[in-house]
């Protein structure tokens, strides 16, 4: 990163090229939360057939309970990145009871339940969260091997935002290996296209379902988790990202994993550049950008076209 | 007669005899209720009738109050001619939405009334000049003639009441018969010549007018409009209204409406946590009583059978 050499050419037409490369940085590390929330998001979509609304209350629970951690490791070497672990955790043992007490006995109500179910959801975690922790502002600060700047081309950007678009793709390809090379991946890729016909194979529906659950509720903690030292943690940050994820996976293709990806990248960049250029317009365009995804490839750019 | 008309008439009676009882705390909560009310049957001409799932009713409320509080405040218009703009504005903003909204279905269906309702959120949120932005409109005055609690409440009554009326014939009618049968098997009607579409699309838009004349109400009730109201988790508040009174029959979603302001003006009073509150009645009305308090007073026979 720090070495990257300059492209003086491109520099001459633009105003300010570190200017604008550290704000597409930002961009890429906001891409990268929402990746790992949307990714859950679209892995439940795509095996439970279930469109979570309570994914960004997850994600808050995560900041919370990271912030709790840290408390309470207050002395301990590595206190951060132990409160990331167990609050992730944490996060996915929630959302594992969540599926197994409750969401477990909407699978065959129709889609409308379900979706006011995890609404409901969000009301609880929700106001939970505000008894627990109060209303107030909290802050985890980072990690001290973390601190920091660096300088890339005069302009100083946080380490630990380079350590987060470093580690996304990282997850991403994690990821990927597990769905594509692995028999766990198999049988979840199978389940997304027919769930009957992998029970009738001999794989325990009910428990890929939790488990699924789980992973995608632990994509979602993590995604809390890591974003409290950079994030305020507050009441309404779930609301905040869940309809961004939304966006990004109704852009990318529901389901999809790569698509994912990339529309976390496109709303990352759409989000760090029209804040910039057009204050006015960039939320109308975010929403715009959905609107014509839904209307022209209902499947979004990289899904594919698929009756469920 | 029959016995749910003498019903019908018994309760409008009690409606207006309400001011009689010269408490300004049952005027105040019977005028919300009533507006509510209005705003969740329109929904449910979508939702019930049609069987399309809106998450994005809250645009065309919002559009309604903002329509009338302009033109009275930044037109100058007189209040009858502004209120009377509203549902058309409503009507043909639900045109303009509805038309591309009903090339989907199911998920994508809601996904895309939600990505709509959005986008007008952002451009009332984002156009300070026209709606104010953030800080909305304040100050709206009782139009001349409607100038106290009482008055108004007369007015709310009288405009709910016949549109009730209007609606109530429509569904009864071979339009309506038409709707349902649409909700029951799209296919199937569009097999036997039916344009599915435009009957869709005409249900889109009256939802929308209707929606935008409770909008209008709550402008003047509230005596001040901000954002909020177009905000996604308005739609998601009156979505629970019908779902709570019942969505398949005519009046369900008044009981819903009148059993959750009632709800909430109580519980606030006594606690903060009022969205805990209904999230755990959501959740527990999903699971034990799917069909809403009228659907499960329905099942007990305790009630006459509603139109459906």
């Amino acid at each position: 990163m720090r070495s990257a050499p300059g492209v003086p050419g491109v520099q001459a037409f633009m105003p300010d090229p570190s200017f604008l490369l550290i704000q597409s940085l930002s961009g890429l590390t906001y891409a990268m939360f929402l990746f790992l929330i949307a990714s859950g998001l679209s892995l439940i979509f795509g095996v439970l057939g279930i469109l979570n609304f309570a994914h960004g209350s997850l994600y808050m629970l995560g900041a919370y309970l990271t912030y709790q951690f840290v408390s309470q490791f207050i002395n301990a070497p590595g206190q951060f990145w132990w409160a990331v672990i167990f609050g992730s955790l944490s996060v996915a043992v929630i959302g594992g009871v969540i599926e197994r007490l409750s969401l477990r006995r909407l699978y065959i109500r129709e889609e409308l339940n379900q979706l006011l179910f995890t609404y409901a959801l969000v009301l609880i975690i929700g106001d939970f969260a505000k008894i627990i922790w109060g209303t107030g502002q909290l802050s985890v600060s980072r990690p001290a091997i973390l601190k920091g700047a660096i300088q890339i081309f005069g302009q100083f950007f946080p380490i630990y935002n380079i350590f987060i678009i470093l580690l996304g793709p990282c997850i991403a390809l994690l990821f990927w290996v597990i769905l594509n090379h692995t028999r766990w991946g198999r049988i979840i890729r199978a389940a997304a296209l027919d769930r009957e016909m992998i029970g009738s194979l001999g794989v325990n529906v009910n428990s890929l379902f939790t488990m699924v659950f789980i992973i995608g509720s632990w994509l979602a903690g993590l995604g809390g988790a890591l974003v409290s030292p950079i994030a305020a943690i507050v009441p309404g940050m779930d609301v905040e990202i869940i309809i961004n994820a939304f966006i990004v996976v109704v852009i990318g293709g529901l389901g999809s994993f790569w698509g994912t990806l990339l529309g976390s990248l496109i709303l990352g960049q759409v989000i760090s550049f029209g804040i910039l250029i057009f204050p006015r317009l960039s939320m109308v365009f975010i929403y715009v950008l959905m609107a014509v995804v839904l209307i022209l490839r209902p499947w979004g750019l990289l899904g594919k076209p698929l009756q469920r | 007669m029959s016995k749910e008309n003498w019903f019908i008439l018994a309760i409008i009676l009690f409606l207006a005899l309400l001011p009689l009882s010269e408490s300004r705390f049952y005027v105040f909560l019977g005028t919300d209720i009533l507006i509510m009310a209005l705003f969740a049957v329109s929904l449910n001409l979508l939702l019930g009738y049609t069987g399309l799932v809106c998450f994005g009713q809250a645009a065309y409320f919002g559009v309604g109050a903002y329509t009338c509080t302009l033109l009275m405040k930044k037109a100058s218009l007189a209040f009858p001619i502004a209120f009377l703009a509203a549902p058309v504005f409503g009507a043909v903003a639900a045109l303009m939405i509805g038309f591309f909204c009903i090339q989907r279905t199911k998920i994508y269906f809601a996904m895309l009334t939600l990505a709509f309702s959005q986008i007008v959120w952002a451009i009332v949120f984002k156009w300070n000049s026209l709606t104010g932005g953030d800080n909305g409109i304040i100050g709206i005055p009782f139009p001349q003639h409607l100038d106290s609690p009482t008055r108004f409440y007369y007015f709310t009554l009288a405009v709910v009441v016949c549109s009730f009326g209007i609606m109530r014939e429509a569904v009864n009618s071979p339009f309506g018969r038409m709707l349902t049968t649409i909700r029951e098997n799209p296919e199937r009607t569009a097999f036997i010549g039916i344009n599915v579409k435009l009957f869709q699309l005409l249900a889109f838009m009256i939802s929308g007018f209707f929606s935008a004349i409770a909008g209008a109400l709550f402008a003047i009730f509230n005596h001040s409009i901000f954002p909020d109201l177009l905000f996604w988790p308005q739609s998601a508040e009156v979505l629970i209204m019908a779902i709570l009174g019942g969505m398949y029959s005519f009046f369900g979603p008044v009981v819903g409406a009148a059993v959750m302001l009632y709800m909430r003006m109580f519980i606030t009073s006594y606690t903060q946590y009022w969205p805990l509150i209904m999230g755990t009645v959501l959740a527990l009305l999903l699971f034990f009583f799917p069909g809403g308090i009228v659907g499960f007073l329905q099942n007990q026979r305790w009630f006459s059978r509603g139109s459906r």
